[in-house]
């Protein structure tokens, strides 16, 4: 509408209450985010005896438990080894392994990529997909497309990724012989064989979200068709199609938008167990590997991506929905 | 063109499907309306009134099925139409006003856009001409800045205006019928008058037919020519307007009458008694959000009412909640039998608790869904007075014959009783603590007439045969002339008028009593 | 009733029953034991081992029964304790106002923060892997998201004015959590108790499935899909079974749910 640019756009805090609630959402991230650094150190601090003696195991012996303790200053007190990471961790530095003697940045730096693009081929595959059949299946309340996409739903959301994952593999992969069975890539494999390799893992991700994001996107709307101002729209004599796209849409972007996001930032930790099942050279797969051998620098490193992975994607999913609310867009 | 009415509903019934098998709704009812003739459809809840305004522009809430009868516009029977004719009819030529605008309009569009939606979907207008419709229509209806209003959103203006702009969103097709459903019953009373005015005035001028309904028959009969009283789904009476309220044929009707014109009739004697409640220089606010009492001062006297009234906003409810010790104010005292009560709830004695009782508006939300009746006054019995047995079976029994229930409901959930029940069983709650002050707090306005009344009646009954006392906090003007003895006028969180009655509502007024009582519809200034 | 059982709730209750049967009777019904070699690995179905042998030539369908009193009652045991944590903390956090309120939630707001498996993943690169504690990771990890349930629930139910009666009346906040509240969230808190136990269970088969959980000689369903993978490449599908396992008791306590969900909204609106 033209006249809506006429309006003189003036963004003072005070007169737009949004950017004092955004603002105040990031805030809370903030010391959200240091508790939660201090949290993955501490939790790797609670084992009765100490680190060394867990990764060396029991036959160590007091030589290389000393050595050990030694190179990773292990004797020193937790506060002052924790501001230490934390300052290496604000600098880039992530830490030494305790199994490799790599370094920890170099090498996650390699499969955070990895990772990324199996979490971003998901999202942008399945996100309107899912809400297309979300606001698909309102439009035909009750028939019988709103009745299968229901079953679809209810059955992947109760499947584990480890499950459909090796029923993808064992049909498509083994049975049929179509795609390749494992997701494992190369620096030098062609982009087309890249791809090619991640169709399963993507089916696989996209099948642990897409009937949580559909359901919610069907919830969300059908709560808003049974609003007054709905019924206002029918007595209007509007059809359907008109009142879920002009009336019904913009009032569910935001409970839509907070489910996507949500399930964005379940993508970026579940990707865990796909890269596990496809051996996708991932963030995940080293996490597991890590966590196996109780090489808590790696650990802290790997939860610590991924616990700010999974905090900013929420907060954005938050100040999205702030935004979308007229109410505080459009203050008194 | 033909002579047919332009509404014609004939022998309608509407039934709803429902668990226990299909509820008839509406029951062989038929009505005619003429161009230029506004219709009031009167009932209690539950009486079908906006299901035959639904049924009027084609339309039937979900679940809802027609069983027989005709709904004729123009002689055209529109339940016979395709689901897509029906629309493009109800979009070009009927409208629809609601009860609550704050509601009606989607929250995500501008307003503008909303009032011309349905003109350009179907009158063929371009977007210039419907929004200079709008803007005549905003201007008629005295909308403030008539040519900007549209460019605001729902929630930027107040609930009178965005009910005035719902009129407008009505009239901007140029419907033939308009169907008002209780348009002005989530307003407050100076605010109704002028959305009253402005419904007339919008009806005269363009000459459409109209139904109006309403629970209220002062309300109606000031905008209708016609009325017809629906009970249960059945038309009771109907006639023209004065006929039917000086000449009234059917005992029901008699009876919304009678009630409706209660306030003309006695009010209590005031005889003087010593105080029992005293509110001295109250000043209190929520933790988030300004303060809503400044410098209250009232006094209650023994077995007497006081009513305090006032519109939504005056912090009436802010008042009862100071006195029963939810709200600790920031200054001020309450006095109760002489003694200074403990600002906070935590800090009172427990006999202090059970002498102030208090009763809710909404008895659906003050009764717990899942204890019988029985259980829900056993509580305070041996929370009080650590009754057992058979003894407490005995006072359970002797509460609900108090309050004219069946001793046998004690074994009923709320879920079973009607609304006139459910309050009863918080009046028994309330007098199970053998309390000497009950904080009343609209605990009517969720009622329909006669069952209102009959509430009231039992709460002087108590009053008179116990001596109890009453904070009855209210926005009717009628009711307090019917009960209390003596009344304060609350506005923006001041009291603006007390004493007797009969002296603080008589004249000379202060400004905002005066305007109050002169917004209020009677039977006695219908035109 | 406006409509009877579908065929797949029918299903559900049928394959709960079989689990719990397993669970309880495991012992009685194993055809074999535990580890006991029954023929080659990989071996196809027959009527010695129905579903086939497993990679070392133990029989599957023992192994799956064995397994299931191992994931049930780590999954119960691990509900259960996030119920008591959760539920109890989030009572009081919606009841009480003030400072003690506040600080339960600034908790929560902090752990909830945190993704469940991420969290889990950290504690045990230290701990020890025993059953104890992958009952007190998974139980304190899903605790944090029955907190918010309840705490909405009890924030909704404490605005009622039947609990500010009892306020009024000056009840303590047990009696009104008791009396009050709990009864009228009970349905919902059953909902969410199931949903949260299809979660521990497809948690601890997760765990299990990374090496993480139960470890051998122990087993549950997802150890057997560990143990199993391998063959999925040669077209052996041992491990689909106890996969299918998992997913059909997640669906099956679903269906469950949804139907006690419909019973109470049927229940409440046809009053």
């Amino acid at each position: 509408m033209s006249s809506r640019a006429l309006i003189p756009l003036r963004f003072s805090v005070r007169e737009h209450p949004i950017l004092s609630l955004v603002a105040a959402r990031v805030a809370i991230s903030i010391p959200i985010l240091f508790v939660v650094s201090i949290l993955i150190f501490a939790a790797t601090e609670v084992l009765p005896g100490d680190v060394a003696s867990a990764v060396l195991g029991q036959s160590a012996t007091p030589s290389a438990l000393a050595a050990l303790r030694a190179e990773f200053n292990l004797d020193q007190p937790a506060y002052l080894r924790y501001i230490d990471w934390l300052s290496g961790v604000l600098g880039g530095d992530l830490g030494t392994s305790f199994t490799s003697r790599r370094d920890i940045t170099e090498t996650i730096s390699l499969r955070l990529g990895n990772t990324l693009v199996l979490a971003a081929a998901t999202a942008i595959v399945t996100v309107p997909a899912a809400v297309f059949l979300g606001i698909l299946s309102v439009y035909r309340h009750n028939g019988f497309l709103d009745r299968a996409v229901n079953a679809f739903t209810r059955a992947t959301v109760a499947l584990p990724e480890f499950f459909s994952g090796y029923l993808l593999i064992f049909v498509f992969a083994v049975t049929l012989g179509w795609l390749p069975s494992s997701a494992a890539v190369f620096r030098d494999m062609s982009p087309g064989a890249r791809a090619v390799a991640l169709i399963l893992p993507c089916i696989t991700l996209a099948l642990a979200v897409i009937g949580h994001i559909t359901t919610m996107t069907r919830a969300a709307l059908l709560n808003v068709m049974s609003s007054p101002y709905i019924e206002m729209a029918e007595l209007k004599g509007l059809s359907r199609w008109t009142i879920i796209r002009r009336h019904a849409l913009p009032n569910a972007v935001g409970p839509i938008a907070n489910v996507v996001a949500l399930n964005l930032a379940y993508l970026v930790v579940g990707v865990v167990v796909v890269e596990s099942v496809f051996v996708y050279p991932g963030m995940g797969q080293y996490m597991i590997d890590a966590v196996l051998r109780r090489d808590v620098p790696t650990v802290q490193a790997c939860g610590l991506i991924f616990s700010v992975a999974y905090i900013v994607v929420n907060m954005l999913a938050d100040i999205f929905a702030l935004i979308a609310n007229p109410r505080l867009r459009h203050p008194k | 063109m033909n002579d047919a009415p332009l509404l014609d509903i004939r022998a309608l019934s509407i039934t709803a499907r429902s668990a226990s098998g299909p509820i008839r709704l509406i029951d062989d009812v038929s009505l005619t309306l003429a161009r230029g003739q506004v219709l009031g459809l009167i009932g209690e809840s539950g009486a079908g009134k906006s299901t035959i305004g639904f049924a009027a522009l084609g339309y039937l809430r979900p679940g809802l099925q027609v069983t027989g009868g005709e709904v004729r516009i123009d002689g055209r029977d529109i339940l016979a139409l395709s689901a897509q004719d029906r629309s493009r009819l109800r979009g070009a030529r009927l409208a629809y006003v609601a009860q609550s605008a704050t509601a009606a309009f989607n929250p995500a569009h501008r307003l503008g856009d909303q009032v011309v939606e349905a003109a350009l979907a179907f009158n063929r207008l371009d977007r210039s001409k419907a929004k200079k419709r709008a803007r005549d229509l905003f201007a008629m209806l005295e909308l403030p800045s008539p040519n900007t209003f549209g460019e605001r959103f729902p929630h930027q203006v107040s609930g009178g205006q965005l009910q005035r702009a719902m009129i407008a969103m009505a009239m901007c097709t140029d419907p033939e019928l308009i169907v008002f459903d209780e348009p002005t019953t989530a307003l407050d009373v100076t605010t109704q008058d002028e959305v009253l005015k402005a419904i007339r005035n919008v009806i005269a001028a363009s000459g459409a037919g109209a139904l109006y309904i309403s629970h209220d028959l002062a309300v109606v009969a000031r905008v209708a020519d016609e009325i017809l009283v629906l009970r249960h789904g059945r038309a009771v009476e109907h006639g023209a307007t004065r006929a039917v309220i000086d000449t009234p044929r059917e005992a029901y009707t008699k009876a919304l009458l009678d009630v409706a014109r209660r306030g003309g009739s006695r009010s209590p004697e005031a005889g003087s008694t010593p105080s029992l409640l005293s509110i001295e220089g109250i000043t209190a606010a929520y933790r988030h959000g300004g303060t809503i009492l400044h410098d209250v001062s009232l006094s209650l006297p023994e077995a007497r009412t006081l009513a305090v009234v006032g519109e939504s906003g005056s912090g009436k409810s802010t008042l009862g909640r100071v006195v029963n010790g939810l709200l600790p104010p920031q200054a001020g005292t309450v006095s109760f039998q002489g003694r200074t009560l403990a600002a906070s709830l935590d800090k009172r004695s427990r006999n202090d608790r059970r002498e102030i009782q208090t009763i809710h508006q909404s008895p659906d939300a003050a009764l717990n869904p899942r204890q019988t009746v029985g259980s829900i006054l056993v509580r305070p019995l041996g929370f009080y007075f650590g009754m057992t047995g058979k003894r407490k079976q005995a006072r359970i029994n002797e509460l609900l014959t108090q309050v004219e229930l069946d001793p046998a409901l004690a074994k009923r959930y709320p879920a079973e009783l009607s609304g006139g029940q459910k309050q009863r069983v918080c009046i028994a709650r309330a007098l199970a603590a053998e309390p000497r002050l009950i904080i009343c707090d609209e605990p009517t306005s969720a009622l329909d007439p006669l069952v209102a009344d009959g509430i009231l009646r039992l709460l002087r009954e108590l009053q008179e045969s116990r001596g109890l006392s009453y904070l009855f906090i209210t926005h009717d003007i009628a009711t307090v002339r019917a009960f209390a003895h003596e009344v304060a006028v609350m506005h923006l969180g001041r009291v603006v008028r007390q004493g007797t009655v009969a002296k603080a509502l008589s004249p000379p007024f202060d400004d905002y009593t005066g305007r109050l009582l002169a917004a209020v519809p009677t039977l006695d200034n219908v035109s | 009733m406006r409509r009877l059982r579908s065929p797949a709730t029918v299903l559900a209750y049928i394959f709960l029953g079989l689990v719990f049967i397993a669970s309880v009777g495991a012992p009685w019904i194993a055809p074999h034991g535990v580890s006991e070699i029954v023929g080659r690995g990989w071996e196809p179905p027959s009527a010695n081992a129905l579903f086939g042998t497993d990679t070392v030539g133990r029989d599957l369908f023992s192994r799956l029964i064995w397994g299931a009193p191992v994931t049930m009652a780590i999954a119960l045991s691990a509900t259960l304790l996030a119920f008591l944590l959760g539920g109890a903390t989030g009572m009081l956090a919606g009841l009480s106002r003030g400072r003690f309120g506040m600080l339960l939630d600034r908790m929560n707001d902090v752990l909830i923060s945190l993704p469940t498996l991420i969290s889990a993943l950290v504690l045990l690169s230290v701990l020890p892997r025993n059953t104890f504690i992958l009952v007190a990771v998974i139980g304190l990890l899903e605790s944090t998201r029955v907190f918010r349930v309840s705490r909405a629930l009890a924030a909704e139910l404490g605005a009622m004015e039947f609990v500010e009666v009892a306020r009024l009346r000056g009840e303590n906040l047990f009696w009104i959590i008791r009396a009050e509240v709990l009864p009228n969230a009970l349905t919902p808190l059953l909902a969410e108790f199931g949903l949260r136990f299809t979660l521990a269970v497809i948690f601890l088969s997760t765990l299990s499935f990374l090496g993480l959980g139960i470890q051998p000689p122990a087993v549950d369903w997802g150890s057997l899909v560990r143990e199993n993978k391998d063959g999925i490449v040669f077209s052996v599908g041992a491990a689909l079974i106890p996969g299918a396992a998992i997913a059909l008791l997640a669906i099956s306590v679903n269906l469950v749910v949804d139907r006690l969900l419909e019973r109470s909204a049927a229940t409440r609106s046809g009053r």
